[in-house]
């Protein structure tokens, strides 16, 4: 009984030898000490690293500097990451709307077919990265899988390019990113409670106002998490734009891929890669705000 | 080379793993460009030679470089390089001077091999293979014959969006210079932005940035006109005989892959051996067979067959004309406003 | 949900099939170009295998794909301890703050990219000299944060009262970890074991980064991207299917092993 009403209190005998806090801790200290070292330690590394100055050949001048930072704001490289937002923010678009509508049909679905579903619906997500994008070459180069199918169909006329243009490179980060999206949608439809939305058709709402004014705000806040994701990955990414894209589109990733392999201005790489970091910590933040608010507005209009 | 068995492998991994050494250094590490090396030139200076070697690849010099840079040329013992990136190895004191009583095939090299204005007398890089850049085109289906720079940057109607350029910084930089009239080693700050809005032009026209498949995309179709350097053009000839290669008359550069041997080596005779085996004029012809890419050895050279030069017009350059084209050199601090150009065009929608 | 019209229902249907397709029409395309015996996407030319026997026969994939198992196999393993000692500890923790939450969430989300330059600037500023070792040191980071994701969420439905009636009885703390909290945990242990070695075969940035110099310490992922910039090979298409069966039967067995660690 005891363990069910605190289920967090260690047994007695181990509690007098040492405090649960303490084993605790000792538990986590390998784990802890792994993360710190081969992640903490590095991150701040970069951090720091921003703020020196490249050497002529590469290499790294110990001279504090504002410069990397400085750069960042270059219409160039400010321009480079709006482009790479506006690209990112158009996948998120797209695979928001899919993922929705694929996560609202699942969460439909009979309840005993719904985890096979969302499986199948998943299981590409965790599949080679590169493959899903070299899928991607075979279907939509000039002499591709796509263009053999259209003159199969008869079609005569030039082929049209759809490799290496924005719409692959957005293909390809919607199709790699779509089943997290799912993933993300289908959690706070799973949870809806079924009487809101029957509550409202009773009280003479039509489908769509019932979807647009309850089912949406509810499971608002678990999509905003995924698209949140969905941006920060495709934004940071430099495989797709690399492959699909021709080297036509430099995403902040690649940027980064370059200043570390190409460019050799370690500095500047780091100080980007903060900035992505930035861009992710502040979006997450923003929509935990807007979730809290959302929670509360939802707790003051259901619960009383 | 004998392979150990898969569980002793392992074991050694784990061995070397677990006190954070890396892989035993005895064996000796080539890093080339993937293709660019008669695929069994490392077996055979194996057998030849009783070292153990390794081929290993990589894709672009900055790639190398980049790995080169992080690991202080740890790891590896001959790196195949293009000759600017040779020069900053050699200034950032990553590269052992060559010895050339350990390289007595060094020889074999045309005169003009050996006074190449990055290295006379080759101290610090030798010579592997040279040539020059230009447009390889299918003249089936590309009318009439491209002449010029401009007709890849500004191609005509029926080859718009069938181009490809090639897209590390030097080369994609050097056809915008070519086309101005400029020297590839351009370092005034106005004529790169002129270079610069120039390609940016060009984008609209082009196809993609390639620097490895732009013969198999000539061979399918999927392109027409592609910037390319002659050897590799000649893998498209071999595939389709109506792929053809020339310099456009505004001229063009003239390029040299080299080997250096890192400082950081643990096995520089075994580097210097490999170096001299390649330098053989037997092999380094073997070598210009299989990659279809001219060798600066005159003994190589004088043995291949006339077919050679007959299938294949650029191996017949004579290295008289090919030296009398502006050599690619390290631009120094320019290389920062470069690699910034080059974003600026890639970037550019 | 409730119920709703025919209409609605047979409209929901379409958007699963539309998705499924777009999901799976370019993985099955792969799959079915790998026994074309032509090789080239251009032409069905007859049913063959011998592009699986070219992999068999191609060395550089081989020790490749033998590097991966062993970065997969030794990270995953010390994932699985670390992960799961982690996961005991937070769990049992009276009261968790932030930083420790946002600490051990940090290695899930934070951009391959990022953590792969990071971890380069690292082992190149203290001059450890790169090889498969950094790549295993690397993919514990991430492996170790899915694992105890996993072990967790069995934990939060852990009845610690059980451990309780263990010590209640005399048993020590390692013998009540054995004898009782391991085997009750023990599937969410492997669930998380199958997911990290799932994602060190396929993770490619880090690796990508924080390899050494040659063969010794290419992983498959690495090889693939080789391949993929030198252009279309055949080759390429029965890789990739080899690659997915390993991660879907991973994948599928860490699924039934623990419900929801892929998918709720």
């Amino acid at each position: 009984m005891r363990g069910h009403l605190a289920p967090h209190r260690f047994p007695e005998k181990t509690r007098r030898v040492q405090s649960p806090n303490t084993r605790s801790t000792l538990l986590m200290a390998p784990a802890l000490m792994w993360l710190t070292a081969l992640m903490v330690v590095p991150c701040g590394l970069i951090l720091a690293l921003g703020f020196f100055r490249r050497g002529l050949y590469g290499g790294i001048e110990y001279t504090f500097t504002l410069e990397n930072f400085a750069l960042i704001v270059d219409p160039l490289y400010a321009g480079i990451f709006l482009t790479s937002a506006r690209i990112a923010g158009l996948a998120t678009l797209i695979a928001v709307v899919i993922g929705y509508a694929a996560a609202y049909a699942i969460a439909a679905a009979p309840r005993h077919r719904q985890p096979l579903l969302l499986f199948l619906a998943v299981l590409p997500f965790w599949s080679n990265y590169l493959i899903r994008t070299y899928a991607w070459i075979v279907l939509l180069n000039r002499e591709g899988l796509i263009t053999q199918g259209l003159r199969m169909l008869g079609y005569e006329g030039e082929p049209p390019s759809m490799l290496y243009t924005e719409g692959a490179v957005i293909t390809g980060l919607v199709y790699n990113y779509l089943p997290f999206v799912i993933l993300a949608c289908y959690a706070p439809l799973a949870r809806l409670n079924p009487e809101l939305a029957e509550a409202s058709r009773d009280l003479g709402a039509s489908a769509f106002t019932t979807f647009r004014r309850v089912i949406l705000p509810m499971t608002v806040p678990g999509i905003a998490a995924g698209a949140v994701f969905v941006f920060v990955l495709s934004i940071g990414n430099f495989i797709t734009p690399a492959l699909l894209g021709g080297g036509r589109f430099q995403m902040m990733g690649n940027l980064i891929y370059a200043q570390f392999l190409t460019a050799n201005d370690w500095p500047f790489g780091a100080a980007i890669s903060m900035v992505l970091i930035a861009i992710m910590m502040g979006l997450l933040t923003i929509q935990a705000i807007a979730a809290e608010k959302g929670a509360g507005e939802r707790r003051e209009g259901t619960d009383g | 080379m004998p392979q150990s068995p898969a569980p002793l492998r392992i074991a050694a991994t784990l061995a070397a793993g677990l006190v954070a050494a890396g892989p035993a250094a005895a064996e000796l590490v080539i890093s080339n460009w993937d293709g660019y090396m008669a695929p069994d030139a490392v077996a055979n200076f194996a057998t030849e030679s009783g070292e153990a070697a390794e081929m290993v690849v990589h894709a672009t010099n900055e790639e190398i470089m980049g790995k080169l840079i992080a690991s202080g040329g740890q790891g590896y013992d001959v790196v195949f390089v293009s000759s600017p990136f040779a020069e900053v190895l050699n200034n950032l004191d990553l590269l052992e001077p060559i010895d050339a009583a350990k390289v007595p095939n060094l020889a074999n090299l045309y005169a003009e091999a050996a006074a190449l204005p990055h290295d006379p007398g080759n101290t610090f890089s030798v010579p592997y293979a040279w040539g020059t850049t230009g447009l390889c085109y299918r003249s089936d289906l590309v009318s009439p014959e491209p002449a010029s720079w401009h007709d890849l940057l500004h191609p005509a109607e029926a080859q718009a969006g069938k181009v490809t350029l090639l897209g590390t910084d030097r080369w994609l930089l050097a056809a915008g210079f070519l086309a101005k009239g400029y020297s590839v080693n351009e370092t005034d700050q106005a004529k790169l932005d002129e270079v610069e809005a120039e390609l940016i032009e060009a984008k609209k026209t082009m196809l993609a940035f390639d620097d490895t498949t732009f013969y198999s995309k000539l061979v399918s179709g999927e392109a027409t006109l592609v910037h390319a350097w002659d050897g590799w053009c000649n893998y498209g000839i071999a595939e389709n005989p109506d792929i053809k290669f020339m310099i456009p008359s505004e001229g063009s550069d003239l390029w040299v892959d080299t080997m250096v041997v890192m400082k950081a080596s643990e096995n520089k005779d075994g580097a210097f051996k490999f170096i001299n085996y390649i330098l053989d004029a037997k092999n380094h012809a073997w070598a210009a067979e299989n990659i279809l890419y001219k060798v600066p050895n005159k003994p190589a050279m004088e043995s291949l067959s006339a077919d050679m030069a007959a299938t294949y017009p650029n191996m017949g350059m004579a290295p008289a004309d090919l030296v009398a084209l502006e050599q690619l050199r390290d631009v120094g601090d320019a290389s920062r406003a470069y690699a910034k150009a080059v974003s600026a065009i890639k970037a550019a929608q | 949900m409730a119920d709703r019209s025919p209409a609605t229902r047979r409209s929901l249907t379409v958007v699963l099939f539309a998705v499924f397709a777009f999901l799976y029409i370019p993985i099955a395309t792969l799959v079915a170009l790998s026994f074309n015996e032509g090789g080239l996407p251009t032409a069905w030319t007859g049913f063959s295998v011998k592009w699986y026997g070219a992999l068999m026969a191609n060395r550089d994939i081989l020790s490749a794909a033998l590097n991966t198992l062993i970065v997969a196999m030794i990270s995953t393993a010390i994932a699985v301890v670390l992960g799961t000692l982690l996961a005991l500890g937070i769990e049992t923790r009276r009261r968790k703050g932030r930083a420790l939450e946002a600490l051990v969430f940090a290695p899930m989300i934070i951009p391959d990219i990022v953590l792969a330059i990071a971890l380069l600037s690292f082992f190149s500023l203290l001059k450890v000299p790169m090889g498969l070792h950094t790549i295993i040191l690397s993919h514990v980071v991430f492996n170790l944060a899915f694992v105890s994701a996993v072990v967790r969420a069995r934990l939060k439905s852990f009845d610690w009262s059980v451990t309780e009636a263990s010590a209640d009885l005399g048993a020590s703390a390692l013998t009540t970890f054995r004898r009782v909290t391991l085997p009750l945990i023990l599937p969410a242990v492997i669930a998380g074991a199958l997911l990290a070695f799932t994602l060190s075969v396929d993770e490619f940035i880090i690796a990508f980064f924080t390899a050494g110099a040659g063969r010794a310490s290419t992983t498959l992922p690495m090889q693939i991207f080789a391949m993929i910039r030198f252009g279309v090979t055949p080759e390429i298409n029965a890789l990739a299917t080899l690659v997915m069966i390993v991660s879907v039967t991973a994948l599928t067995l860490s699924q039934r092993l623990n419900k929801g660690v892929i998918a709720p």
